[in-house]
């Protein structure tokens, strides 16, 4: 065991750094995209404050088509966009262009669920009072979705950290590359179970910190 | 003052067809204190959301003041809901927000507002409900009736000219209702708000309104004072409502 360690801990620390930026910068970059999105589907709703029945269908088509494209498929057609931005299609940084890509249709509809959730009474007492859309949406729609938005947020980066390891075994590093090249391409096998275990912990790691700062956020149960 | 003219509202999806309202004309004057009441299904709500915008008129007229609410947009639109509070049937409260704050929405709407008057303000208010010690509970934490008062100082917070309230004792039991009713009598006295008030309740009519209108399906039945229309029914439904069918 202290061997394992003292041979491939600093790979395997070198893993988790990767996988968790990847993931990390993803998430930011997929809920800059993806809140907007989210927003605009939930508002131009038939009934919603800024109602466009046509515009919402095209745009609700758009965001199916994306997410029904396997994240394998889209990274590798998306490799000439990437070369085009990064000037490389490799990489850490590279990663970074399908992840985002991929994941925020993904953020979009998740925040428009939980953008769903808020009754539509608590909206209208809003307009009654005089609020612009703009305020509607900023005061009383993503501040009354916070605890069910941070739900959201720990389920998209669990996801957004599975994708990673497909990158990875593309050669965009992280625990995924690890796992792939140790277990896969030389059947060392523990190294990739050290893998499996450190996402499983990764996983738990976001699933409790989320839920705990979700229930601390809600305001509905106490 | 409130004047409907000949209000008809259909709504129309796709296959069914409701008129929930039919040729409706009354007048709300300045300070008093004015009911509506009919059975489940009459077309209250559907006046109410009328009146506060929430749905525009299929044909006929809502003016306030003699301005036509259907024909303002933007910010002559959100000008004139300023000057109506609504109070819901179920409260519509913030729930992530505080008793203050959600006291406080309405006043900070408005582009440059200032802290220490908006905080003055929410204070005036909740004494005024009679929550002042509540003022940083969040909704989940008080009572049906605490809700309802929170409502009715957010709706007065605008210092509007007329409070609409949809059912807002429908919720409460007998005795948070008689509270709640005399807290809206203490507000049409003291700060000569207008009030009309919605309610499939008789109690809640004679406990608190000087005239009454009562709406039988989508259709107005009869107008007039609570007494003489109470003591003398020129309608069916009124006498329906009464207990006293024929
Ligand atoms: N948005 C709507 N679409 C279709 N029908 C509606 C809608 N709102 C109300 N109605 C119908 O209009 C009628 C009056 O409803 P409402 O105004 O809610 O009655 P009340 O408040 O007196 O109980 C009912 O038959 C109701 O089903
Ligand atoms: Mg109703």
């Amino acid at each position: 065991m202290a061997q394992f360690f003292s041979q491939y801990g600093a790979l395997l620390a070198e893993g988790v750094w990767e996988s968790v930026y990847m993931t990390l910068a993803t998430t930011a970059m997929a809920y800059v995209l993806g809140l907007p999105m989210g927003v605009l589907l939930t508002v131009t709703k038939r009934g919603g404050i800024a109602a466009a029945p046509r515009f919402h269908a095209v745009f609700g088509w758009i965001i199916n088509i994306l997410r029904s494209l396997p994240f394998l498929i889209l990274m590798i057609f998306v490799i000439p966009f990437t070369r085009l931005l990064l000037g490389t299609s490799i990489g850490l940084n590279a990663a970074l262009v399908p992840l985002t890509i991929s994941a925020s249709p993904f953020i979009a509809r998740m925040v428009e669920q939980s953008l769903e959730e808020i009754d539509s009474g608590v909206v209208e007492a809003a307009e009654c009072m005089g609020a612009t859309r703009w305020q509607i949406v900023t005061r009383v729609l993503l501040v009354e979705s916070v605890p069910s938005l941070l739900r959201g947020l720990s389920i998209s980066i669990i996801t957004i950290l599975g994708y990673t390891a497909i990158t990875g075994a593309f050669g965009a590093g992280g625990l995924g590359n690890l796992a792939y090249r140790f277990g896969y391409q030389r059947y060392q096998k523990d190294v990739m179970y050290a893998c499996i275990v450190l996402l499983i912990l990764l996983v738990c790691a976001i699933q409790i910190i989320f839920d705990l700062s979700a229930r601390r956020a809600d305001k509905r149960n106490r | 003052m409130i004047d409907i003219q000949n209000l008809t509202k259909v709504f129309n999806d796709g296959s069914s067809r409701v008129v929930a309202l039919e040729d409706v004309s009354l007048r709300v004057e300045n300070g008093e204190v004015f009911g509506i009441i009919g059975m489940s299904g009459a077309g209250k709500s559907t006046l109410l959301r009328c009146l506060s915008v929430l749905e525009k008129p299929t044909t006929g007229r809502v003016l306030l003041d003699g301005e036509d609410l259907a024909a303002l947009s933007g910010g002559a639109l959100r000008c004139a809901r300023r000057k109506m509070g609504v109070v819901f049937q179920g409260y519509n409260l913030l729930m992530q927000k505080t008793v203050a704050e959600n006291v406080a929405f309405p006043l900070k709407l408005e582009k440059g507002y200032d802290k220490q008057a908006v905080a003055t303000r929410v204070q005036e208010l909740l004494s005024l409900v009679g929550l002042a010690d509540k003022a940083s509970a969040y909704p989940a934490q008080l009572s049906g009736g605490q809700k309802q008062r929170v409502a009715i100082a957010r709706a007065l917070a605008t210092r509007p000219e007329i409070l609409l309230c949809d059912e807002p004792t429908s919720a409460l039991d007998p005795l948070t209702t008689k509270a709640m009713l005399a807290l809206l009598q203490d507000i049409n006295r003291k700060l000569g708000v207008t009030i009309l008030i919605i309610t499939h309740e008789l109690a809640v009519v004679k406990a608190i309104c000087g005239r009454v209108a009562v709406i039988s399906d989508g259709r107005l039945a009869e107008t007039g004072e609570v007494t003489q229309v109470f003591t003398n029914p020129a309608s069916a439904e009124t006498r329906r409502l009464l207990g006293r069918e024929e």
